[in-house]
């Protein structure tokens, strides 16, 4: 029964973003999807023209009210397609489990504040996932490419064009004819409308010409005048913003409709509108100049394809927009990152520490225990303090702790403690290690938390176990060998191993395609791997076999990590899905849907209860495991991003990108607080020291940077007016946080990893 | 579908290209190839056109695809297998049998007013397989650990690459007053030597505050450094041969000599002044020796201490006397190797703003013109000009050979002047021959006719005229040498050495073999005396050349 009911979330969610399952729908369906689409859009616009002055409120009320509403109409018409389709027994349970879950709504639904009814109509398992879902669907941004492309395990044909029926449907906006010789004059006419207003306003106003651009040129393609089009785009793709280039790419290849019809580029363009935030004097000029002139056209592009978040205050300055454009969708709505966001640690648990050990140490060591006490002691009473922007303990459930995890505690306080303190003068040592005859196979590196493991993923479909530790890796002996030992023994677990099996490094073989996310689990117990051939597998590093082959993403995985406290994990890929694993779950628990683009990167936050994901769409996206919902939208790359990082007190973020660029957020306001230049290349790693002082950062152009981030953070003053506006100001001089640069010998950095006393780790693969 | 077959190659050689091209479409000739390849004999004009920008657009999608791959393989290398990836992604099935891990030879071939780009596929015995003996074994892979960083200094070993790059030593020399940036501070912070610790130079660059100020260039070397400068130099002016290579190779090759050049450089110039009075030849030849080692130690820049290099190899290409018993030493094999360490100079630092090549070309000419030159800088001057290269040659000596001649015959042919003379100038009379005659006989026009040239160059005519006959002959010879090796740079690996070239890196060079011929193509060779082919079909392709990245791949030994 369990399994049906997630086959029908999958159906059911599918429905919501109309998209249909692999072309199974018949016409009727169809239709129907373009109604709620057109339903959609016009409470999208409602929402869009009642955001007046203090229109978070306003919002927020009116959003309620159409939740459970279209709720109640999507679940009709679940019912009514599962009927058609003979799924009677479904029909059954999706009927039982939406009148029972109505008496169990306020248990989880309650907690992520009352939307929860999206919930309601789901099992337990997916519930929050489906309320995200249906919010966004209600925002009127329907992630239709990213979830047709998640696929339904048992249905899947690989037919590869499974988005290709809602295309129709998708283009038919641009079906509206216009001159098209028009097109360039009305272009010029408001560029130069442009060009002639006030310098506060310009900036502000040029935001416009991307967008316009593009939904102009699609539409001119979709309309067959070609011709046309490729001199439009000649003529104006010189204007853009240079971070657009990329796009400009894929879109200039696009010259005739066919090439329209699965083309991901225009079906983000035409599914997601182009968030665009504008000052009220700003936008008031731009309505006034395009009535004046009864410019239909781009009155109409502005009116449909675009989201004008309007703000009451000063024009923005052209460095500030700069900041936090470049995205493939434009800016994040201010609405998006408003969530509060429970960014604190979760408290330790107590551990008795056995201090005899310790003691008899002590006592060896004159003038030691005076320092170690205090430091304890302080440890202790922080750990006992509940901190107000935590998450509850018992938020998400967590693991129990085993005994062996309270000593792997034990022995990590024990190394904190000769911890090396950092700072801008006092910089960590570095270890490199180079992976040599790699043939430029390394395409993943993972250090366990104690530094004692190296995990690497190839592009051989191998991935391979070191130990750096005079420890070798052994394997557990074979059945037969384990029934003679004697269990009650002292130093079992030691019997267990095979002696004979002893060597330095492990090979494991299973994949099918390069690897290219890895990931080890808090107790070194398991290994992740997600790969190219769209599963990620999870290895036991007892027996060095593959446990379970995790498969759900079908296309590639880009990334995979543990969660900090095991158990959990997640997952993201070219589907443009995240999802959230448990381990012994074979079907994810959360898919996180909503990125325009591959999701490049996944991190779990250091309390376990947010995911982060870097997407291609040059978006980072916070979801809340809890109830799946996207907390945070972060804009302001400019390319794909490759490397995500968490400050150890969970209150900051660190992103790379191809761009070569770090930016540095703080989590609770939403909002970017740094932007760190110096790498002229892909940043593949980012970690920040155990205590958060320093930031590393590896990239492909073989150099490891050290950031003062200390600096970084003092440095940012947050008044209330910038976290309520999320206009800031960034420092313009960011060399002056570069603490060093290291470079190494042709060897790009790929893996970046603090020790527990803070030294830190490099991994890269030796390109000769 | 034939299309296929020519969606990797493209995308590769576009993906090669500039980037920015984003309007190119494959020509409709191509299609037109294609399809007669698959027997579809008449494909109309537009059909092909609209195939083509079909295909065009296609392969731009997949080649954006596969550069996410190579980005997820953290490469800047596009590979076949990213290709292969992104059109699994896409439900294509992957391109089969292109494997290479390096570029792929593709050749171009013309004819009959069609071009075509093609992958060459021999026929490979099985025979010659099986007995080739087996390519190395690939090495696995391993894991090594080393410093990249102690407490914020950089260690100067072998793992690390050298401490000062060429371009930021060359930054320094040029503009030591820009404000250093905190990335190059901590490299400063090396250079000011592994004696101050890093928190020492980091304390000073606090007290510093925001006044940025010159850094002080030092002159302390490390210990090791002190140690390693005083082996260097007695190895290279001792006695011991074998030392010596070693300590010459070490200068040579060594990345990390940055800051003992400027001893290095006095010890040089300082040296050659000594050993020039006391006419020690010995010294002189290892000190120009030692000069040749840093030039060519690719880590260096030597810019800045060329003012002392120079005058140095100046000194040994012109000196009136450089060893004790000039007429039974050979100090004219010194004055060539300084000569040629001088032409090598003027190739690599001589800017426009330093104008060292026109600077020294002056100086030679202006004491070679001197009527009371003697005959050891005279031959200096003629051999250091005529280093410079044939333009040279052909401006300034060619036209004084007749005045040269005739000083020569004075001394050959007059009275018994010294036997010192008679030396010198028998040696100018060789050198001249020597350089001129192979410049004469790439510009003179033939017949090579003995009175002729006694007519142009007077005294030295007639000799010229048979080492011209000799170099033209030479010349025959190398060209046809040439033409050969450039054949078989073209020639194009087979499968079987670039698969396992791709697996092992390292294959024994292999005799290459006459072009195989494809069985649609025929092969005409522009090089006379290769035996054509019989029967020439309706169209021909010539084969002109692989691309130069090919040829370049393929000379991996």
């Amino acid at each position: 029964a369990w399994y049906i009911l997630s086959h029908i979330n999958l159906i059911e969610k599918q429905r919501e973003t109309k998209g249909p399952p692999n072309g199974q729908v018949d016409l009727e369906v169809e239709k129907k999807e373009i109604k709620t689409e057109t339903s959609n859009d016009g409470s999208g616009n409602n929402n869009a023209n009642s955001s007046s002055p203090g229109s978070t409120s306003l919002g927020a009320t009116s959003k309620s009210p159409t939740g459970p509403a279209e709720d109640q109409q999507t679940l009709l018409a679940v019912l009514q397609f599962l009927k058609r389709n003979k799924l009677n027994e479904s029909v059954d349970i999706l009927r039982r489990e939406a009148g029972l879950s109505v008496e169990i709504d306020d248990s989880p639904g309650s907690a992520s504040g009352g939307a929860g009814s999206g919930g309601a109509s789901n099992s337990t398992v997916d519930g929050g996932d489906t309320n995200s879902l249906l919010s966004r669907v209600s925002i009127a941004i329907p992630a239709a490419p990213a979830v047709t492309a998640a696929p339904v395990p048992p249905k899947v044909t690989a037919s590869g064009g499974e988005d290709q029926p809602d295309v129709n449907v998708v283009l038919s906006a641009y079906s509206q004819q216009g001159d098209p010789d028009l097109y360039p004059l009305y272009y010029n006419g408001l560029k130069k409308f442009i060009e002639s207003v006030l310098d506060c306003h310009r900036a502000e106003l040029s935001q416009v010409f991307y967008p316009l651009f593009v939904h102009m040129y699609l539409e001119l393609v979709y309309n067959n005048h070609e011709v046309e089009a490729k001199q439009f785009f000649e003529k104006f793709s010189g204007d853009q913003e240079c971070y657009y280039a990329e796009d400009l790419r894929i879109l200039s290849g696009m010259t005739k409709k066919e090439h329209m019809k699965g083309n991901e580029t225009m079906l983000d363009f035409r599914t997601s509108k182009f968030v665009l935030r504008i000052s009220r004097d700003s936008y008031q000029l731009l309505k006034r100049h395009l009535q004046e002139r009864q410019n239909n056209q781009i009155w109409n592009i502005i009116q449909e394809h675009l989201y004008i978040d309007i703000f009451d205050g000063m024009p923005r300055s052209k460095s500030q927009i700069d900041a936090m454009s470049g995205s493939l969708a434009g800016e994040a709505k201010r609405d998006a990152n408003k969530t509060k966001v429970f960014y604190g640690l979760l408290k330790e648990p107590e551990i008795e520490v056995p201090l005899d050990d310790e003691d008899e140490e002590a006592e060896n060591e004159e003038g030691k225990p005076k320092k170690k006490k205090p430091k304890k002691d302080s440890m202790g009473s922080k750990s006992k303090k509940q901190d107000p922007n935590a998450p509850q303990q018992t938020r998400i459930p967590l693991p129990e702790l085993k005994d062996s995890d309270k000593l792997d505690k034990i022995m990590n306080m024990k190394e904190a403690a000769k911890k090396i303190r950092l700072g801008s003068d006092n910089l960590p040592s570095i270890c490199f290690y180079t992976f040599l005859n790699a043939y430029q196979g390394l395409t993943a590196v993972d250090i366990t938390d104690d530094s004692s493991l190296i995990a690497g993923g190839f592009a051989d479909s191998t991935v391979r176990v070191w130990s750096v530790t005079p420890k070798k890796l052994r394997r557990v002996k074979s059945a037969a060998d384990l029934s003679n030992i004697d269990k009650e023994s002292d130093d079992v677990l030691e019997r267990i191993m095979d002696e004979k099996t002893a060597s330095e490094s492990k090979i494991l073989y299973g994949h099918s395609g390069p690897v290219y996310g890895i990931s080890f689990s808090p107790d070194r117990n398991y290994l992740l791997s997600s790969s190219e051939d769209g599963t990620v597998r999870l290895w036991s590093l007892q027996t060095f076999t593959c446990l379970v082959g995790y498969k759900g993403h079908n296309y590639p995985v880009w990334d995979t990590q543990f969660s900090p406290y095991g158990y959990y994990f997640v997952s993201g890929g070219h589907d443009r899905v995240a999802r959230l694993w448990a381990t012994d779950h074979y079907q994810p628990l959360r898919m996180f849907a909503g990125h325009l683009a591959d999701v490049t990167c996944t991190r779990f936050h250091p309390n376990s209860n947010y995911v982060a994901t870097g997407s291609a769409d040059r978006t980072i996206r916070l979801w809340d495991v809890l109830n799946g919902n996207c907390v945070r939208i972060l804009t302001g790359h400019k390319g794909p991003i490759h490397s995500l990082a968490f400050s150890p007190n969970g209150k900051f973020m660190a992103s790379g990108a191809t761009d070569g660029r770090v930016l540095l957020w703080d989590i609770g306001h939403g909002l970017m607080i740094g932007e760190l230049k110096g790498h002229t290349d892909t940043i593949y790693a980012l970690r920040f020291s155990r205590d958060g002082e320093i930031l590393a950062s590896g990239s492909m152009d073989n150099t490891v940077k050290l950031w003062d981030t200390l600096k970084a953070f003092d440095d940012v003053e947050l008044d209330d007016f910038t976290a309520a506006t999320g206009h800031i100001h960034l420092p313009e001089n960011s060399q002056e946080l570069l603490l060093g640069s290291y470079t190494t010998k042709s060897t790009p950095v790929i893996h970046l990893h603090f020790t527990r006393r803070n030294l830190l780790l490099a991994a890269g693969a030796y390109n000769p | 579908m034939s299309i296929r077959t020519a969606l990797c190659p493209t995308t590769a050689m576009a993906e090669e290209r500039r980037p920015k091209q984003c309007t190119v479409v494959l020509p409709t000739e191509s299609m037109k190839a294609m399809a007669e390849s698959i027997g579809v004999g008449q494909l109309q004009e537009e059909s092909c056109a609209a195939l083509s920008e079909e295909v065009s657009y296609r392969i731009k999608e997949i080649a954006q695809d596969a550069l996410k791959f190579m980005h997820h393989g953290k490469r800047r290398k596009l590979m076949t297998s990213d290709i292969d990836h992104a059109l699994k992604i896409k439900n294509v099935e992957p391109l089969y049998g292109f494997q290479s891990q390096e570029f792929i030879p593709f050749r171009f071939a013309s004819g009959g007013g069609r071009e075509l780009h093609f992958y060459e596929e021999k026929e490979v015995d099985l025979s010659d397989i099986i007995n080739t003996p087996l390519p190395r074994v690939p090495l696995d892979v391993s894991l090594k650990a080393h410093w990249l960083s102690i407490e914020g200094v950089q260690p100067a070993i072998p793992e690390n690459p050298p401490p000062a790059p060429k371009e930021q030593q060359k930054a320094e020399s040029t503009e030591p007053l820009k404000a250093v940036k905190p990335g190059q501070e901590e490299e400063g912070s090396i250079q000011k030597g592994q004696g101050a610790t890093s928190a020492e130079a980091k304390g000073q660059c606090k007290k510093e505050g925001l006044i940025r100020m010159k850094p002080r260039s030092t002159h302390e070397l490390s210990v090791e450094q002190q140690l390693y400068y005083k082996e260097i130099t007695e190895a290279c002016v001792g006695s011991c041969e074998a030392k010596r290579a070693e300590a010459l190779q070490s200068i040579a090759t060594d990345p990390g000599l940055y800051q003992m050049l400027p001893r290095f450089s006095t010890f040089i110039s300082e040296g050659v002044r000594v050993n020039v009075v006391q006419n020690n030849l010995a010294l002189l030849i290892y000190l120009m020796r030692m000069v040749k080692a840093l030039m060519d130690n690719p880590t260096l820049y030597l810019e800045k201490y060329l003012h002392e290099l120079i005058p140095a190899v100046v000194t040994c290409i012109v000196s009136k006397q450089l060893c004790l018993r000039p007429d039974v030493d050979n100090h004219w094999a010194l004055r060539d190797f300084a000569a040629r360490l001088m032409a090598q100079s003027c190739k690599t630092f001589s800017t426009t703003t330093n104008n060292i090549q026109s600077r020294i070309t002056k100086t030679f000419t202006k004491s070679w013109l001197d009527e009371k030159t003697q005959w050891t800088t005279r031959y200096g001057c003629i051999a250091g000009l005529s280093e410079l290269g044939p333009d040279v040659i052909k401006t300034l000596i060619i036209p004084r050979l007749t005045i040269e001649g005739a000083r020569i015959k004075a001394v050959i042919e007059g009275p018994v002047v010294s036997n010192i003379d008679k030396i010198g100038a028998d040696h100018v009379q060789s050198l001249l021959l020597k350089h001129c005659a192979s410049v004469i006989a790439k510009t003179r026009p033939l017949p090579d006719n003995m009175e002729q040239y006694r007519v142009d160059y007077g005294y030295l005519g007639p000799m010229l005229c048979s080492h011209v006959v000799k170099a033209r002959a030479q010349a025959a010879l190398q060209a046809q040498q040439v033409n050969r090796t450039t054949l078989t740079i073209t020639q194009p690996r087979s499968t079987l050495t670039v698969s396992q070239s791709g697996i092992g890196g390292s294959v024994g060079s292999r005799t290459p073999s006459i072009i195989k011929v494809p069985s649609s193509l025929t092969l005409m060779s522009t090089r006379p005396g290769t035996p054509t082919q019989p029967s020439p079909p309706a169209t021909k392709y010539i084969v002109m050349a692989t691309s130069a990245g090919a040829s370049s791949t393929q000379q991996v030994p």
